[in-house]
């Protein structure tokens, strides 16, 4: 059972300005009965663009239905401009929060305030000029870039907990993984990604025999030793020193500070190192 | 807070007070261990017995071809590692799309596991959750190591014609498991008729508490156990016994033999006048699953236009235990596996709730969902977009390119 607040338990079962109004200024629509949620907000402006009136009609969960109250106390008696500066954020703090899972309820009502103010003042909707990533829930990638920087996501899965991209067929997870990295990248220019990438078996092996062939030979050789790759098991590499190594005393400690270094370094930062009898 | 109307049984069931009664002494004086030599643990021993006894007699097996184990998933996992590993040639395994996650899981990941691919066939079902006998029957190769079919599906009832397709695999050698976890206790089962190699069983779905579970393992099938260990259970599951739990096994397979005719009478018929009243009362309702082909306790109805989760919610406050397949309480999001392999359409898959009742139940509580649902419903669609522009003649929502439909 999710664990929600009494705010949201509040906003779910005495929900707020629910219905439509005849004659709205704008009218925003986001989501479908396919995905489970959805959401049409209606505002009422006076003359000095002013919400007077919001109200709405929700399919969805409890807090789906929550966060739609919320934003139309929220928004009730802002200018537009005020409004169009509400965020996610805005709305799940007003509840007390959402649970995780549910942050997408969120988003939703934070789109919808977007579309009616498009529908207002005769704008296509930025947010859908994108290109769509994900196809199940029909989310763009200007969405997924918002989402993550505006709530500092950190991982593919907090992207789809906060806009259900991913969360179908998962085909698009790849992208979404690219998608993070290129906005955490322009966020924060100074810290690389050194996460290794999955490499096969046999990309392993293939990559471990080029630096032993380029680095580790040519340095042993000259104390007159060399080095076997015997096995690669995930992340062990089994290797047998030969030559001058085979009876050296420090060999443990070549093994450890200078193959397994190399390998690390230039392989994949996992790697351990041993010695096969 | 209100008086709890439980109508969760597939999720899990009450603990018969009679079940209690009979474990209690194994939580105190009787803490023997029925591997002992001494008497004292021997009487332990012979009351595990008893209890292996009472829960054949209610399957039509032998008490040796039992196994007692911690939960269901233990036993299907049980059975079907067991199979792979008797066969290891062939890998190919049968199943269908609408399995528990205990089997479809498993047999998903089993490369994880095992460390090479198996093919895996997972049969679709019809619309009314049905399985095609010819199409499995196509299925069947001379690679098939096992099939594994569910007895009764939990979330709508709906049974497989398990008889029919044992006999099929076992005319061509192939090992047949089926997960009877819904079906024992609620509807007569008995093994003597049907030539299958293995069958889960779990102690909560029928009056019994947490923790236990048992396989059947058919005289003669090849086994091989899944948790090694000491001697117990003739050295085909090791650890030592749940004695209580067990006992508590054995007490309600006792009861659930002599309450089935209550079972398929009584509380099919409190379920008939639930499921008959919600579909009269509420429009644009729909039931999931075969009307006849069903376990006598559970109904599963979509309720267009609406979410399961609020429903559930909002029946909460009354103090009404129910499910639903909606995607959003489960935490993904896309409604439940069974409902997008019955092809449930999109309008109704979100707004499935299933409520599975038991002896327990009365007509008392029964009207009283009866009375609280529907409002609810009105409630929820009165607040629904699609709900008004579908009642204006217009299509509600636009269709979007979900894998649930």
């Amino acid at each position: 059972m999710w664990e929600y607040t009494d705010k949201v338990r509040d906003h779910f079962m005495n929900p707020r300005n629910v219905g439509e109004i005849e004659n709205a200024d704008g009218i925003g629509e986001v989501g479908s009965l396919a995905c489970g949620d959805a959401l049409k907000l209606f505002l009422k402006l006076d003359d000095s663009e002013r919400i007077v009136e919001a109200k709405f009609q929700t399919f969805g969960c409890a807090s789906a239905i929550a966060s739609s109250s919320a934003l139309t106390e929220i928004i009730t008696g802002m200018t537009l401009d005020e409004a169009a500066k509400v965020t996610n954020q805005d709305i799940a703090e007003y509840l007390g929060g959402l649970p995780k899972e549910k942050m997408h309820c969120s988003v939703m009502g934070r789109e919808a305030l977007e579309a009616a103010i498009a529908n207002y003042r005769g704008l296509p909707l930025p947010m859908a000029e994108g290109e769509v990533v994900c196809e199940c829930f029909g989310v763009t990638d200007l969405e997924v870039k918002r989402a993550i920087e505006e709530n500092k996501l950190q991982t593919v899965e907090e992207i789809t907990n906060f806009t259900k991209a991913g969360g179908g067929c998962g085909k698009c997870l790849p992208r979404l993984e690219e998608i993070l990295r290129e906005t955490r990248h322009e966020a924060q220019p100074l810290i690389p990604d050194r996460r290794p990438g999955r490499l096969t078996t046999i990309q392993k092996i293939k990559r471990i025999e080029e630096v032993l062939e380029r680095e580790v030979r040519p340095a042993l050789r000259k104390d007159g030793g060399d080095i076997e790759l015997i096995d690669v098991d995930g992340d062990f590499v089994i290797v047998s020193l030969r030559g001058a190594c085979g009876t050296c005393k420090k060999s443990q400690t070549t093994l450890k500070e200078y193959v397994e270094k190399k390998l690390r370094e230039q392989v994949l930062d996992t790697l351990i190192v041993e010695e096969g009898k | 807070m209100n008086p709890v109307i439980y109508m969760d049984n597939n999720a899990t069931t009450r603990v018969a007070p009679e079940v209690v009664e009979a474990m209690l002494p194994y939580y105190s004086d009787l803490y023997g261990n029925p591997s002992s030599m001494h008497s004292f643990g021997g009487q332990v021993g012979r009351a595990v017995r008893e209890a292996r006894e009472k829960i054949a007699a209610l399957l039509g097996a032998q008490p040796d071809e039992l196994i007692f184990t911690s939960c269901g998933t233990e036993s299907d996992s049980t059975a079907i590692h067991s199979a792979l590993q008797s066969f290891p040639g062939k890998r190919h395994i049968v199943t269908t799309r609408v399995e528990h996650p205990a089997v479809k899981n498993l047999c998903e990941n089993l490369d994880k596991l095992t460390g090479h691919k198996h093919r895996i066939t997972q049969l679709p079902v019809n619309s009314d959750g049905t399985l095609d006998l010819a199409l499995y029957e196509e299925s069947l190769g001379d690679e098939t190591a096992i099939v594994s079919a569910m007895w009764a599906n939990n979330e709508t009832g709906v049974i497989f014609p398990i008889r029919e397709m044992a006999e099929m695999a076992k005319s061509r050698g192939i090992l047949f498991h089926t997960d009877a976890v819904q079906a024992v206790g609620k509807i007569p089962i008995d093994l003597a008729q049907i030539p299958l190699d293995f069958l889960s069983l779990s102690g909560h779905k029928l009056h019994a508490p947490k923790g236990i579970g048992a396989l059947y393992v058919r005289k003669g099938t090849p086994y091989v156990p899944f948790i090694i260990g000491g001697h117990q259970e003739h050295g085909r599951r090791g650890g030592t016994e749940n004695v209580a739990a067990i006992i508590g096994l054995g007490k309600a397979c006792e009861m659930a033999a002599r309450q089935m005719q209550d079972e398929n009478t009584r509380v099919k018929a409190l379920r008939d006048r639930l499921e008959d009243g919600l579909l009269a009362r509420i429009p644009s309702s729909l039931l999931n699953g075969h009307k006849t082909l069903r376990l006598p306790n559970t109904t599963n109805i979509s309720f267009e236009y609406v979410e399961g989760e609020a429903i559930l919610l909002h029946l909460d406050r009354f103090g009404i235990c129910a499910s639903s397949g909606s995607a959003c309480t489960s935490g993904s999001l896309e409604p439940s596996h069974v409902m997008r392999a019955m092809g449930v359409p999109f309008t109704a898959a979100h707004g499935s709730i299933r409520l599975s009742l038991s002896v327990y139940n009365t007509e008392a509580e029964v009207d009283f969902v009866l009375e609280k649902l529907p409002p609810v419903i009105a409630q929820l669609r009165e607040m629904s977009p699609f709900w008004q522009s579908e009642h204006r003649g217009k299509t509600g929502g636009s269709p979007c390119r979900c894998s649930c439909s």
